[in-house]
């Protein structure tokens, strides 16, 4: 039994390494807010929302799959959230059995303890069993729907009761047929417990085989003062109950590994209605995308908003417009503080939502799937020395070259800006033209302009130049629009702010607009 | 090659025949080796050395074989081949898993002398020739498959490929085979009650186990943790499997009465001489065991050119360049603490015969010393030696005067044994011998000791045999054309750090100042270079 909430035909691999560079994805994207969100409090949904979002997906189907079972989530809170608790609780009690935590010592005490713990898996089944009945037909989507029937139709009455009998036989302390061989220096050897012909299951009590008589040849009686007898006997008698207590015992965790699966993939449908609540509260916007296939370039959305910043801020955050068919090549210039880094992690962010499976913050949203995502942003740390900022730049673009595949997105963020300007923007314009040849799409955020005006200049095509906006009166929409790199960034303005108050004179101001 | 072995050979003469992987001189054997320590052992650190080669390996008594050096370059070059032989790693596991079954032999039947129950005793018994068959028959197929290219191996191969083909070896492989497989087939079935089991035959009922993976075979996913408890369990029975062995041999008369029959017709079933080259073989898996883990940590070893020691020809007596030698207790100790290790280059050319090792205290003078007669020792067992490229020669004694810790209660006496001692070894030493005299005379005075140890050295040089002579006293180092004068040095940034290289360099009390002006590129080699256009 899977629980399949993830990928259709196969279990989510909770073991599977992270991203290389998921260290810098997060900070540069800011995803601990939206991981926060997802987990609220809850360290476990934490962990999941990590996993899933670090290993999205490429393949269009199973990203289809899950908006499918995530809008059948959003639909259906509470009863998400039942089932959810039931599967917390059940591997919380077993968590606590005592009996399991001593199991390795004897087969007798392994089967005691796996005893132990199949009761509480057996009880919750039943639990979960019920939901399936009252609330399957609720669910639309095929994994739910998958998820539900299978639950019916595997855990029949029937089944609860032959599993019942086994588990009350193994518990007991009953006469044993036990078959073996010899081996080394004639010992025995292969103890293996066999099921007495004259067997029936629905037992409830200690028995006597009646496979024998006491009378039968090759009997031997222990005399009552042997305990050392007595004690070999009893140690044979374990070993022949050896594998069945492992049979058992692995049965045990078979059953709690599905429960662990499906509070896996269950836990990530509750993070996504976790964040989707608390968006709401924002009056922030939502819209399922519609993923490209990995060979399209393609990046069109109304209204795209950073949901980090969503998360965090009370007042409205602007939303984004772009028309990217066919670009390749992304480059943002303008006004300081206009809006060009949050436009940069909103870009990441919905791209590794939509690529989970997730909803994006946007009116709406699509773009081709890539490989994998990339940052590469100034980093703000270790200013004392300018050139072994550079190289420190430089090496991690190396780095990020080991680990790259065609189809990557790559996000830059001012970087190779740490030298003069010439110097930054040939490099950043050798760099760029390479990972555009090797098949990636670049978003790159740079003051570096005439980097920026050489691909203006020969590859209007395939690239889009975006623009922070800036009104007559140096005050920022944070909103960007189409438009050529300009000679400037604005810096002046900031120096006004900072330095100059409102001494400024107009005059200063209109000089630099006009240059 | 192929071609040759199909052709038919003569019948290999008398002493072609295999006789033993490590002599081949008639009067050496393993019951000549020395059993006594030689007395130079502790001053070069031997002691150390052989007690870690040796050490997990006591059953083999290798010990004899490291305290007897050879005087014949001809079994020398033998252990070198198999030496090298064993140095592919498939072949050296191939007979290591050899010695393991051999072991396993043994132990089954020290098993079977203590047990008491005589169903278990005879079982250990043909447990233990089951195994001697099939590792006798493994280690002639890994011979046949390796390339080995000594005459030690090939002999052995020879002799082991005519040992398994014959009529007595055959028959008790196939006995051997015939009891053991009628033994796996007894099956059997305990109902086991609360004071009281039956045995019977085996009715082929289900296995339960199966019973519960059936039941719960839809919750199943593919890795699951083992919860097979590990018993661990004494061969030797108690009496209740006593009791059931006996209830099965009664319920199974004829495979009983079958390993009865066994049991006595072949208890002299060990062949003679692959017990011994089973001991003999671990001298060089040893030996190799303990140089592994120095060549993995990137120290070389090499496979000496030995000479005969030729007394009026004026020749290298040892000639080494950029060798990288090392004192190999030293490195051994270093390697384990992950230290690093400081290797030395050193030669002897023309008339040299003599090292005079000066410098600074604690700079690597006494290792050097014993490195160069750890060198020698080794390269006279036959073994490879620490460096990249070694010529030495054969010697017939190794004379060694370390400083002792032990306290004298007068100056006189200390001096008087140290001479008593010198003048021992003097007496004894021959041109072919190897003398290594370490920090003599050090309590006496200054005056006293340039006197004796020129006198002493005089003797050596008379004597035209190898020597290392570490001292203290400066003018030794430049006394005749056979001595060479090496120092230990310090390093030229900070002379309290010694580098532990020995290097040559008259002992003129400059090296420190000479290192300064290698640094700044002053030195006369410097300055020239540096000044040409």
């Amino acid at each position: 039994m899977k629980a399949l909430l993830l990928y259709k035909d196969r279990d989510f691999d909770m073991e599977q390494r992270m991203p290389w560079n998921e260290a810098a994805l997060t900070e540069d994207l800011g995803l601990s807010t939206l991981f926060d969100a997802m987990a609220n409090q809850d360290t476990f949904l934490l962990d999941v929302a990590k996993k899933v979002i670090f290993t999205g997906s490429i393949d269009l189907d199973t990203i289809l799959y899950r908006q499918e079972i995530l809008r059948d989530s959003l639909a259906n809170p509470s009863i998400l959230r039942n089932a959810y608790k039931i599967v917390v609780d059940t591997l919380e009690e077993k968590r606590q059995n005592f009996w399991a935590f001593f199991s390795h010592r004897s087969p007798n005490s392994v089967l005691y303890g796996s005893n132990e713990s199949m009761k509480i898996f057996v009880a919750k089944l039943k639990q979960l069993k019920s939901i399936a009945d009252e609330h399957g037909h609720e669910f639309k989507s095929k994994g739910f729907s998958r998820l539900f029937e299978m639950l019916r139709e595997e855990l029949t009455d029937e089944y609860f009761a032959e599993i019942e009998s086994h588990l009350t036989y193994l518990r007991s302390d009953h006469d044993v047929l036990v078959s073996a061989g010899l081996g080394a220096g004639n010992k025995g050897t292969n103890y293996v417990l066999r099921k007495p012909p004259d067997l029936k299951i629905g037992w409830l009590k200690r028995v006597t085989l009646a496979i024998s008589r006491k009378s039968e040849p090759y009997t031997f009686h222990l005399d009552p003062r042997d305990e050392r007898g007595a004690e070999a006997l009893g140690k044979l008698r374990d070993r022949g109950m050896n594998l069945v207590a492992n049979a058992l015992a692995q049965s045990a965790d078979h059953i709690q590994s599905f429960f662990t699966m499906l509070r896996f993939e269950l836990g990530f449908y509750v993070g996504c209605l976790n964040l989707y609540e608390r968006l709401k509260q924002k009056g922030g916007q939502i819209c399922f995308p519609v993923p490209v296939p990995v060979h399209h370039r393609d990046h069109s959305f109304v209204g795209l908003y950073d949901a980090c910043l969503a998360l965090t801020t009370k007042e409205k955050v602007v939303g984004n417009d772009m028309e990217g068919e066919g670009k390749y090549l992304v480059i943002i210039t303008g006004a300081n503080q206009g809006g060009k880094s949050t436009f940069l992690r909103s870009v990441g962010l919905a791209q590794l939502m939509m690529q989970a499976g997730m909803f994006v913050t946007a009116e709406s949203f699509s773009a081709n799937l890539f490989s994998a995502v990339f940052t590469h942003y100034k980093r703000e740390e270790d200013t004392t020395m300018e050139s072994g900022k550079f190289d420190e730049e430089l090496r991690r673009m190396s780095e990020i070259t080991d680990r790259l595949t065609p189809d990557s997105l790559l996000l830059f963020n001012e970087s190779f800006a740490a030298t003069n300007e010439r110097e930054g923007s040939e490099i950043s314009s050798q760099i760029v033209s390479a990972l555009l040849e090797g098949k990636n799409k670049v978003f790159f955020v740079t003051h570096l302009y005439s980097f920026a005006r050489r691909f203006h200049e020969t590859g209007k095509q395939s690239a889009l130049f975006l623009r922070a906006e800036r009104r007559d009166d140096g005050m920022r929409t944070f909103k960007l629009m189409p438009g050529e790199p300009l000679d400037t960034s604005y810096g002046e303005d900031l120096y006004d702010r900072i330095f100059v108050n409102s001494n400024v004179t107009k005059s200063r101001n209109g000089e630099s607009y006009e240059s | 090659m192929s071609e040759n072995q199909e052709q038919p050979l003569a019948a290999p003469a008398d002493e072609d025949a295999f006789k033993s992987i490590l002599f081949i001189q008639p009067g050496d054997s393993a019951e000549n080796a020395a059993k006594e320590e030689p007395a130079f052992f502790s001053d070069l650190n031997l002691d150390q050395v052989v007690d870690t080669i040796t050490r997990g390996k006591e059953r083999y008594e290798l010990r004899p074989f490291f305290y007897s050096p050879l005087k014949d370059i001809g079994t020398i070059q033998y252990r070198h081949e198999v030496m090298r032989d064993l140095e592919d790693l498939t072949l050296l596991d191939d007979i290591r898993s050899f010695a393991q079954g051999m072991n396993t032999v043994r132990e089954y039947i020290e098993l079977s002398t203590k047990l008491s129950y005589k169903y278990q005793k005879e079982r250990l018994f043909l447990d233990a020739v089951g195994v001697y068959c099939d590792e006798v028959r493994y280690l002639l197929d890994d011979l046949t498959r390796a390339d080995v290219k000594s005459r030690g191996f090939l002999a052995f191969r020879d002799y082991l490929d005519s040992y398994v083909k014959s009529d007595r070896f055959r028959s008790l492989c196939s006995e051997t085979e015939i009891v053991l497989s009628k033994l796996s087939q007894v099956k059997y079935s305990i109902i086991i009650r609360g004071g009281s089991f039956t045995v019977r035959k085996y009715n082929s009922e289900i296995d339960y186990s199966t019973v519960v993976e059936n039941a719960f075979a839809r919750f199943k996913v593919a890795a699951a943790t083992d919860y097979l408890v590990k018993f661990s369990d004494p061969l030797e029975m108690n009496h209740i499997e006593a009791q059931i062995l006996s209830f099965v041999a009664e319920i199974f008369p004829e495979t009983f009465g079958d390993l009865d029959d066994y049991c006595v017709r072949n208890a002299d079933y060990f062949d003679t001489t692959i017990r011994n080259f089973d001991r003999e073989v671990q001298f060089y898996i040893a030996y190799l065991e303990y140089i592994s883990p120095l060549k993995q940590a990137g120290l070389s070893f090499c496979y000496p050119d030995i000479t005969e020691p030729e007394l009026n020809v004026p020749k290298g007596a040892v000639h080494l360049h950029d060798s990288e030698y090392f004192d190999i207790a030293l490195a051994s100790k270093l390697v384990c603490e992950d230290s690093p290790v400081v290797c030395n280059d050193f030669y002897l050319a023309g008339q040299e015969r003599i090292f005079v090792v000066t410098g600074p205290n604690q700079g690597g003078k006494t290792t050097f010393a014993r490195t160069f007669g750890q060198l020698h020792y080794l390269a006279s067992l036959g073994c490879p030696v620490p460096g990249r490229e070694a010529r030495l020669t054969l010697f017939d004694r190794i004379f060694t005067h370390f400083e002792k810790q032990e306290k004298m209660t007068s100056l006189r006496g200390k001096l008087e044994d140290d001479l008593i001692r010198i003048h021992d070894i003097l007496s004894r030493a021959t041109p072919q011998s190897i003398i290594v005299l370490n920090e003599i005379f050090t309590s006496t005075t200054l005056g006293d000791a340039v006197f004796l140890s020129r006198k002493v050295l005089e003797d050596i040089i008379r004597l035209r045999c190898l020597a290392v002579c570490v001292t203290f006293i400066d003018e030794l180092a430049a006394m005749s054309e056979s001595t060479v004068s090496v120092a230990s040095t310090v390093d030229p940034q900070n002379p309290a750090v010694r580098t532990f290289k020995i290097v040559r360099k008259p002992a003129d009390g400059l090296a420190y100042a000479m290192s300064i002006a290698e640094k700044y590129r002053v030195t006369y080699r410097h300055l020239k270079r540096r000044l040409s256009p």
